[in-house]
């Protein structure tokens, strides 16, 4: 019998599936869903992997109050217009297109699972699915009772896949190519943050779905409230960071989603202006989207649409801060006033309650802050920032791996080359977060996209069902790259009396702190307004470089500090494509979200492209090139 | 904010080998002392790394006794204020303390089916593996309606 696995003696667990689904959000579930009922019979085995528990893991995790993407008889061809526009005319309408048609289907299944789903006045408990007008707090936006929508969801996921089939606080960190194909992946590793076990998976597909980008610019909080973030603390990147090692083709890294949130708490705005009709104003009641209406119109034709493109729309914001008439305010007084003049007091109180639990279903930390600053929003205004940059492919971002899209839309063959929602490495599919160049399709659409690439991914190993994985590098040596944190501490952990200073080793917390740092003052973070150029990049690629060296000698005390430390990890490279991407682009293609001072206007003869790139995890080294773009619906143009 | 563990109502989840609260954390924020030598408190939870605490209250809504709250991001939010609540099977109700005393209760559905009762696949078609390769979803029967006249390149 083997002796009992240590603190850094682990044991080692390998188990070959058919397909393994690396994450538990909203895209995994919605694979696993569609997946398990189309290999029925077909003796396909499944494995889904999460870091956290699934009823409480992804972006869906705290709840939400609205469902963003819901089309309810809207053609998909318009809503693959308005996600062009919003992220300034470079997406892709095939993989925008094909979430539009079927992201429905996952709304009523939600609705029928148990999902309350807010109706018009008369349609109360009539379904979605049987006509039934859900009250809309935007174009493709419905109002929701969501505290429970990531539990009910995963539910169904659960049920489908079994309890065999899943394996909970394993975390993935590095997928492995086959040893016959470098273009292809034939493994994963991870390891448990319970026990000491190190997790070998082969399998023929796999998706990979484990969330967007947080904290790799210093937060605006850097306190107790760096866990503040707008986005799920726990999206470390790690999507886009073993894709790049693992070869696949990145699409749009230069790409950042800059929310204009409630200031400290970064609680939702999107009822206030939508349902509640408020006005975001300067420091003397000014509203400046109307004030600085003429800025819009140096870019068309982004800005001149019904609702401007989010960063155009931060872009008048923070002309304002610039100009020292800030804070800026979301002045709810006047807006609740103004719905007051024309309803009773009782219904007045229903919407009250309405607005907090707006904060209550997905951001219970603005309510406490609203209560520890006695803000009561019908007798006083709240304050609005811009936050830190977020890099993610699902809300209103676009960064994220390119993939192959559905091939009855017309699309170019570089855009659809083979299955559906792979990568360019074989045998790698994404969805949600992981896929680039598309965006807004939040919840919803991260579930249909997961369900999508469920299809491509079963006929993949249908496909390949006698073909065998071999991994191209030994199992002890994965294990030993994957514990080498462990080790360092190990070693090193006795040559000072303070555990968290020695020059043998970096803790993940100081390497965190480090990259944001570089980050925020090289990469167009809040220290810059968002601003940089060519020399501040260059000094933040070197400053990247030797971090990233510095990276491999992370220490590890616990399982926990383990987990950080991939985590980092796979926030440095996320961050290095970012700035890679950035300085590719001589352009200020998204004016609100960063600025190319040197470039500081949209190129749209040089630069309405897609920029992609490649990662040589050998070399270290990046690769970014152009990639045509084309619409395959018709768009506004500049000129019109 | 980040969530903490009252002493006086935590009881380490009756000795079991992981707590609620450890089992939920997306964050893996979460830890049981089970011997105190990590806080003085034996036999209890506590939050072992509060700064990076999204304040999503997983571990406040399933703790079976309703020993864990929140004290807003010390950095961030003025003392006295709290938000708390009582989460059931059908519905959660919220209690908002202002630091000026003032109290708000709101109470929301939170979900209109039974937890555990869903049957995923029932009443669901059984699709034909040969169709995979199709764009439907294995739910959906008819593809949704589109005007495929708007796609400037498709055949």
């Amino acid at each position: 019998m083997a002796t009992e696995a240590t603190f850094g003696n682990p044991q080692v667990v390998e188990e070959e599936v058919d397909i393994l689904i690396i994450g538990g959000g909203m895209a995994a579930c919605g694979c696993a869903f569609e997946m398990m009922r189309w290999v029925e019979g077909t003796g396909l085995k499944v494995k889904l992997v999460d870091k956290a528990a699934m009823d409480r893991s992804g972006a869906v995790a705290q709840g939400l109050s609205a469902i963003n993407t819901y089309m309810g008889g809207q053609d998909p061809a318009d809503y693959a217009r308005m996600v062009a526009n919003d992220l300034m005319g470079i997406t892709r309408d095939d993989l925008a297109y094909d979430v539009g048609r079927h992201v429905d289907d996952s709304v009523h299944l939600f609705e029928e699972w148990g999902l309350p789903i807010w109706k018009q006045p008369g349609d109360e408990g009539k379904s979605l699915k049987d006509g039934g007008k859900p009250v809309r707090s935007g174009k493709w936006q419905i109002m929701i009772n969501g505290e429970s929508y990531k539990v009910i969801v995963a539910e169904a996921a659960k049920k489908a896949l079994g309890m065999d089939n899943i394996q909970e606080r394993v975390f993935i960190v590095k997928l492995v190519n086959d040893k016959n194909d470098p273009k292809r992946v034939s493994g994963a590793v991870g390891f448990s943050v319970r026990e000491h076990k190190v997790y070998v998976y082969k399998f023929k597909a796999c998706l990979l779905a484990a969330g967007g980008a947080v904290n790799i610019f210093r937060p605006r909080s850097v306190g107790e409230g760096t866990g503040r973030a707008w986005y799920p603390v726990w999206n470390a990147g790690s999507t886009y960071a073993m894709a790049a090692e693992a070869g696949a083709e990145l699409t749009m890294m230069e790409n950042r989603f800059v929310p204009a949130r409630f200031k400290d708490g970064y609680g939702p705005v999107g009822a206030w202006f939508l349902l509640f009709k408020a006005k975001a104003v300067n420091a003397f009641g000014e509203v400046y989207m109307d004030k600085n209406k003429e800025m819009l119109k140096q870019y068309p034709p982004y800005g001149l649409a019904a609702v401007p493109a989010s960063c155009l729309r931060n872009h008048l914001m923070m002309h304002e801060m610039k100009e020292g008439r800030g804070p800026i305010y979301m002045d709810t007084p006047t807006a609740l006033a103004k719905l007051a003049e024309t309803m009773t007091p009782k219904e007045i109180k229903h919407l009250e309650a309405e607005a907090w639990e707006d904060f209550l279903d997905m951001c219970i930390g603005q309510a406490g802050v609203w209560a520890g600053e006695n803000i009561e929003p019908e007798k006083k205004p709240s304050e609005l920032m811009p936050t830190e940059p977020y890099l993610l492919g699902s809300h209103s971002g676009c960064c994220g791996i390119w993939v192959s899209g559905p091939e009855d839309l017309g699309a170019p063959k570089e855009w659809s080359w083979g299955y559906r929602s792979m990568t360019t490495v074989k045998g790698l599919f994404t969805a949600g977060d992981g896929v680039g160049a598309s965006g807004h399709k939040f919840s919803s659409g991260s579930h249909a996209e997961g369900r999508i690439a469920a299809k491509g991914m079963i006929k993949f190993a249908l496909d390949n069902k006698s073909w065998k994985p071999e991994l191209d590098t030994p199992v002890n040596e994965l294990v030993e790259d994957i514990y080498r944190p462990v080790r360092t501490y190990l070693q090193h952990k006795d040559y000072t009396t303070a555990i968290d200073i020695n020059p043998h080793y970096i803790t993940p917390k100081m390497l965190q702190f480090r990259l944001q740092k570089i980050m925020d003052e090289y990469c167009a973070g809040v220290a810059t307004w968002y601003q940089t150029n060519a020399k501040m990049l260059s000094v933040c690629e070197d400053k990247l470089e030797m971090l990233k060296e510095d990276a491999l000698k992370m220490r590890a005390k616990d399982l926990h500090e383990l987990l950080r430390a991939w985590e980092n990890y796979h926030r440095v490279l996320t961050a290095e494509a970012h700035m890679k991407h950035i300085q590719f682009r001589e352009e200020s293609r998204y004016p609100g979200f960063y600025y190319r001072m040197d470039y500081n206007f949209i190129d749209e003869k040089n630069w309405k492209c897609f920029v992609n790139s490649t990662y040589d995890r050998k070399t270290k080294k990046w690769t970014v090139f152009k990639k045509p773009h084309v619409d395959l619906v018709s768009k506004p143009t500049a000129g019109h | 904010m980040p969530t903490f563990v009252r002493t006086d109502k935590c009881d380490g989840c009756k000795g079991q080998d992981k707590t609620a609260c450890m089992y939920i954390c997306p964050h893996d924020l979460m830890l049981l002392d089970k011997d105190g030598s990590m806080t003085g408190h034996a036999m209890k939870a506590f939050n072992q790394e509060p700064e990076q605490c999204w304040e999503c209250y997983s571990c406040v809504k399933i703790c079976p006794q309703n020993a864990i709250e929140a004290r807003h991001y010390a950095d961030v939010v003025p003392l006295g204020g709290s938000v708390q609540p009582l989460r059931g099977t059908d519905s959660i109700m919220w209690t908002i303390k202002f630091r000026n005393g003032n109290m708000k209760r709101f109470k929301f559905p939170i979900r209109t089916t039974a937890e555990g009762s869903i049957n995923p696949y029932a009443n669901k078609p059984k699709p034909e593996i040969k169709d995979v390769g199709s764009p439907v979803l294995f739910t959906e029967g008819a593809p949704y309606k589109c005007d495929r006249s708007q796609l400037l390149l498709a055949k």
